[in-house]
This record gives C-alpha cells, structure tokens and sequence, in this order.
C-alpha cells in the first residue's frame, strides 16, 4: 500500500477488470486497446467483461435515481472477484469511486457499493499509481497541453497522475494552459439543456488549449473530448489540433523506435 | 423607482442575453479572475485551509443542529440587552412589520447597509410605496440603486459595472460632479453625497453576519464604515436577517470570520467588525435609541426539515463560490433572476421561491465541482442540485416531505426515457444491438440534438465498437 494524495494505494495485482465506459466505446475504440496493451505490458492480465454498458451517471446527474441505480446495481454484479476495475474515464470512474456509495448509502447494497468502490480506478490513477508504470519515450521532440474533466480532477484528483505519466516522456514537453481547471462546458445534459452556456464555455476552452501552443491536446475523459474536439471541428481546426485519449498518447510515445509512428 | 425586474423562471432567456453582452462578460470575468486570485493568495497554506474548513462547518453544524433552541436563546439574549426581537414567516410579513417599525417611530428617511436580506423582501420598494426614502449606503448598493437595477453579486452589488459605467451614472445622478475616471475621486464623490444621507436620517437598516445566542450580540462585516454610520446615527436601528444567522458562542465567531473574509475578498480582517448590543444607554451620548432584530424563515425551514437540504444553510454568505463558477462568471448575477445569484442562489432559491420558478437554475450546472472546493462551510454543492434535479421531477419519497414545487419540472416522456435507457444498460445483448447508444438515447430523450450541433460537428462515431473489436480479438485469441 501506498498513500498519494487522499487514497491508499495497493500493489500492483496481476489481474484487472477493464471498464470501457460507453462513450469511448463508440468514439474512440483504439483510445481502449491503446490502455489494454499499456497494462499488459506491465504483466498484468485485463479481463474484459462483455456485459458492461453504461455507469449510470447520465441518469444519476438528471436527478433520476431509481434509474441510475438499477444499472449501477447490474454493472456491479459484472465484476464479483476481488480485482481492481480499471475505468477509462475520470467522470465515469469519479461515478463509481464516489457516487455508487452516496447512492446506495443506508441501502441493503451499502457495503457491496462501499467495497465496490475502493475497488474503482481511473486508467492513468491505476498506470502511475498502482502499477507505477516506467515509460520510455521513444518519440521526436514535441508538446503537450492535458486537459482533465472536473469529476477526475475533484473527485479523484486524476490530473496528478496524468501529469505523471506524461512528465516522464522525456522529449514531450507539458504545456500549461490557461483556465486550465475550468470547465469545458460538457456535463452531460447540461450541454444540450443550456446549450449556450456551454458553448460560450468550450469556446473558451478550446482557444485557452490551443493558445497553449502544444503540439496535441490530450485527454483521459471522453466526455470532454466529444465536446472539445466537437467544437474544434466545428471551427475547422480538429485536422491540426485534436483531442486524444491520454492511453492513445502514450502507447505511441512509448513504442520501440522501430514501430513507432506518432 | 421601478427596479429592473429579472425572473428565475426566465432565467434561460436572461441568460442568453447576458451571454450577448461583451462588455458584461469582460467586467465579469475580470473582476471574478481578480477575486479568485485574492482569495488563492489568502490561503497560501492547503492543509490549514482544509483544517479552517473543517473547522466552520463543524461550528455551523453544530449550531444548525441546535436553531431552535439557540434562535430561542438568541430572543431572549437580545431581549435582555434591550433589543427587540419580531419574528417574520415570509416576505410580506417582514415588510410589513419593517414599515410598522418605521411608521410608528414616525421614521421618513431610511438609510440601509448592505443586506441581501432586505433585497430578498424587497424593502426599498415596499417602503417607497409608502413614501419612505431609502437610500442604500453601501457603496455598491448605491450605484445599482442610482442605476435602477439590482445587485448582481452578494458581497459586491455592482461588480457589473466598470468604472466608465459609474462615472456616466454619477454624471445623470450627482449634482456638480466633475467626470473622473479615478477609482478613488468616484468614491470619494459617491462618499459624499452619501455622508448628507446619514445626517438627515431617522432609521437605519442593517443585515447582521452572526447573531450570538449566547450574548444577544449583532455582529456586522463591512469595509466602509457605512455599517457603522447606519448602525449608530439615526435613532432607530432595525437589523433583519435569515433564521440561519444564529451561533451558540461568542467563540463560534473570530473562525467564522476570519474564513468569510478571506473567501470573499481575501482580506485577513475587514476595516469595520460591528458588534451590536442594544441601544444607547444612559448615560451614553450617542448610538440608536431603539434597536430591533427581524429574524426572517421565508423558506429557510423547508430546507431546515431536510437532513440533506439543511446543508444549505450552512452558507456564511463570502459569494466564493460565484466568484469560481464557469456558469456565473459567463452570464453574471442578474441572469439567474433570484436575490441570490450562482451556485448558492441554485441551492437556496428553490426554497425561498419553490421549485416550479427555480427548476431551470438547478440543471444549469455542468456538476463541475468548482464551488464545493472552495466553499469554507464545505457545502457539498452539486450533490443538493443533483438532489433538487431529483425533486423537480418525482414526487417526494415516503418518509420525506415534500418541497414548494416538488414533481412540477416532472416529464412524462423524459421519464419514459429514462426508463428505457436503464433498461437497456441492463440488457447487454440488445445494448450491443443498440451500441451506438449515445445516439439512440438522444432520439427517445426529448432534448434538441441541434443544442449539441449549434457550436459543435456530429460527433465521429468509430466503425466498430469497442465492444466489436474485442469479440474479434478474443475470436482471434481463441484460434491462435
Ligand atoms: S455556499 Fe459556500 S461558497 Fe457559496 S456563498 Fe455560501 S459559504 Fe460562500
């Protein structure tokens, strides 16, 4: 066990189980096997349970409950042993590390949704954290601007890790951009039911990352991602400048110079 | 004088228009990157920031857990001290009771500090109806008073407005002012021609910070001094506040303080601390004759009978959290429509007005966090939305009451919606059918996709799932 920050971490186990979330399932498959080859190069076996959906967090934010948790129930049965779930995104994993326990608290489900829950890591938590991961970059000399959803960093202070991981590309240089613990103007339905609020959120939000001047523009949440990369195709400028997943990222930094294309 | 009116029921409109203002947005977002940055700078230190947290929300729980008991306590304190105490269920009842006050007193001129109490029930309007001058006294207060509006901040009403806006509004308002644009000339015109207000004046009203049971003691955060002014100069002293105001001890106050000013403004200690006891006693020359408290609910208990809401009311009023909110720094305070404005107004405004008026200022939120960090009671802000979202669309659960316009956001549809959508979460053969699920959810949802479209390209959905691409890995893993 070690301790950062707020949790206790554990060793590093030789089993996970692998939590996609549903917006990169349909967005961004490669963002999911770029993760799955940069845990097994760490030795440790990833099972992937077909079963899984959704963490019921759209649901829970739009004040239906009841709804968010029967599937948070359902999902919860998915993963009975005793191995970490490795989550693909801050918010989905902010869900399930925090609010499965609000939810069920003084519920039967209580103690199921309180261990569940310890058991909840993000991707870039686990790497630098659990599996406290060595990278070696492989790749020419570029920059870096990381943007982290507001549930990653407040709920499970993500962006630490993902600052990590990304410190150790040698040849990547880690730009900081302004506002950058703002939001991005997502948050799921809020996006469509105060739409232009948001937007005048991500607009910001995408000038503020690119006036960073990095090269590419790396996240750990899908949720964010859509929106950004969203607007910036709107703007005409996702062909220079687009949002990718933080595993996609450090897979292609880190592979052996002979196979490397980044 | 009619005030400019704005509505929480109107507040996506309001909203909209705000967002269409430059010059707005620009004075917002200025004066809301200043704000955050004094306050960054009073809390060098993380871990006694938390510890100081801690600290103030134990106190105001603690004290919530007694009110009855304390606010008990409190009456009779001030009582003792020969402050007179008046109870008031809603807003009408405290404007009625306050012109009472005034009229028997014979009162015609009224000067006011800063009260967000008072803007709540509306006092100035309600006194102006019966031909009583009020005149705000608090610098800020009285530039939105000259302007005709309301505040758009709690600690600073006329953030709004940059100094060019002030100095035009001088120009219409105050005789023989030579147009300046120095900060301090502007408030040194304005100063003036407040300093007659008070002399003329026969009662003064005030807000309090913290009413200590234990003591029977009004205390007074200010930087002007006007507070001071308001609270001794005229003859009769009326301070009205939220039920929510009470703590136990005189000890509950210096954290509380200290926590408040450093959140808001970032200042370690305001210019002025007032601590009121009761009126002049002989043989003391100065100070009011007559001082009344008005303990005001207009909501508050509804939010009080509530395990959950009740953390509402732990709110010493600093206004960090709309100094941090993405949401209020974008469309500013006049927009939400409510007295009180960003994340605390969502909290608060839902029981001060009810959930039919309020239920668009509960989902304007992304959930983004950035008030709960930074709130020194630790309000766990967008939990209570998430809760209010709850009850603006179901019906209260047995065992819990419900709230003022509980269910009246409720969709039949969106409800249905809902319901299908964990229903196929929880099916995982016809999910895969369905795996572009994002997509299916905004056909049965009844939201505008075009809200997603109007700044943003269709999202680029991949050729194959996730899900796809591991069945063929595993079918290829099976054949190796
Ligand atoms: S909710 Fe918290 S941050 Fe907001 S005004 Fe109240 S005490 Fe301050």
């Amino acid at each position: 066990m070690n301790q950062v920050g707020l949790r206790m971490y554990p060793s590093k186990p030789s089993k996970v189980y692998f939590y996609a979330t549903c917006l990169l399932d349909v967005l961004d498959p490669n963002g999911g096997l770029a993760a799955i080859e940069l845990l097994e190069r760490e030795g440790i076996e990833v099972i992937w349970v077909e079963k899984q959906s959704c963490c019921g967090q759209p649901a829970y934010t739009s004040g239906y409950q009841d709804q968010a948790k029967t599937v948070a129930l359902s999902q919860m049965a998915l993963f009975p042993n005793n191995y970490p779930v490795v989550v693909m995104s801050g918010s989905c994993a902010g869900m399930m590390f925090k609010h499965y326990a609000d939810l069920f608290a003084a519920s039967e489900h209580a103690e199921k949704a309180q261990a569940f829950s310890q058991r909840v890591f993000e991707f870039s938590e686990f790497l630098a954290r659990v599996c406290r991961a060595n990278l070696t970059d492989t790749g020419e000399a570029s920059s870096v601007v990381l943007h982290t959803s507001c549930s990653g960093r407040r709920e499970m202070g993500i962006h630490t890790s993902s600052e990590a991981l990304l410190a150790q590309l040698d040849n990547v240089e880690l730009k900081q951009a302004a506002y950058d613990t703002e939001c991005c103007g997502f948050g799921g339905s809020f996006a469509l039911r105060h739409a232009e609020i948001s937007q005048a959120m991500v607009e910001d939000k995408a000038s503020h990352l690119k006036l960073s001047g990095a090269d590419y523009l790396v996240s750990a949440d899908w949720g964010c991602l859509a929106n950004i990369n969203g607007h910036l195709a709107y703007r005409g400028e996702a062909s220079m400048f687009k949002g990718q997943h933080l595993a996609s990222f450090l897979l292609k930094r880190t592979k052996p110079a002979s196979e490397a294309k980044a | 004088m009619s005030v400019q009116h704005y509505q929480a029921s109107q507040f996506k409109r309001q909203a909209s228009e705000s967002l269409a203002d430059q010059q707005l947005r620009q004075n917002f977002r200025g004066a809301m990157d200043y704000l955050q940055k004094k306050r960054k700078d009073a809390f060098s230190d993380e871990d006694e920031l938390a510890q100081l947290r801690l600290h103030a929300e134990n106190i105001r729980q603690r004290c919530l857990s007694k009110l009855p008991q304390l606010l008990e306590q409190l009456e009779q304190n001030c009582q003792a001290n020969g402050i007179q105490v008046h109870w008031a269920e809603d807003t009408r009842q405290a404007q009625q009771l306050i012109a009472d006050l005034i009229q028997q007193a014979g009162g015609k001129k009224v000067v006011k500090g800063k009260s967000m109490v008072t803007e709540e029930i509306e006092l100035n309007h309600h006194l102006e109806s019966l031909g009583i001058e009020c005149v705000e006294s608090d610098m800020g207060e009285y530039i939105v008073q000259l302007a005709e509006e309301t505040p758009s901040h709690i600690i600073m009403p006329a953030i709004h407005k940059n100094k060019q806006q002030v100095a035009d509004l001088f120009l219409e308002h105050i005789k023989d002012f030579n147009y300046t644009l120095s900060v301090d000339k502007l408030i040194q015109t304005g100063r003036e021609a407040l300093r007659n207000k008070f002399k003329q004046a026969d009662v003064g009203i005030s807000g309090v910070n913290f009413a200590v049971a234990e003591t029977g003691t009004l205390c007074l955060v200010e930087n002007e001094g006007n507070g001071r002014m308001t609270t001794t100069v005229p003859p009769l002293h009326i301070a009205v506040t939220g039920i929510e105001k009470v703590v136990e001890h005189l000890s509950d106050v210096p954290p509380l303080f200290s926590i408040l000013t450093r959140s808001a403004t970032g200042q370690h200690i305001t210019t002025y601390f007032n601590m009121i006891s009761g009126p002049r006693r002989s043989p003391e020359r100065d100070g009011p004759q007559q001082v009344h408290l008005v303990l005001l609910d207009n909501g508050r208990s509804q939010a009080y009978a509530d395990d959950v809401l009740r953390k509402t009311l732990q709110c010493i009023r600093c206004g960090a959290c709309m100094n941090h909110c993405p949401v209020y720094t974008r469309v500013g305070g006049h927009a939400y429509g409510t007295t009180y404005p960003g994340p605390i107004g969502k909290i608060i405004s839902p029981h001060l007005q009810g959930l039919e008026q309020t239920s668009d200022l509960v989902t304007a939120s992304s959930l983004c966090g950035a008030c709960e960090e930074v709130c020194p009671v630790n309000i766990p802000i967008p939990s209570l939305l998430q809760r209010l979202r709850h009850d603006a669309k179901m019906p209260a659960e047995s065992g819990i009451s419900s709230l003022k316009g509980q269910a009246s956001a409720a969709s039949f549809s969106e409800h249905n919606a809902w319901r299908f959508w964990a229903w196929l979460s929880t099916h995982p053969k016809i999910y895969h059918l369905a795996t572009r699920m994002v997509l299916t959810l905004a056909r049965y949802i009844p939201l505008p996709m075009g809200a997603w479209t109007r700044c943003r390209s269709k999202p680029e959905l991949a050729s194959q799932s996730f899900h796809q691409q591991m069945k063929q890995r595993a079918n290829k893993g099976a054949s190796l």
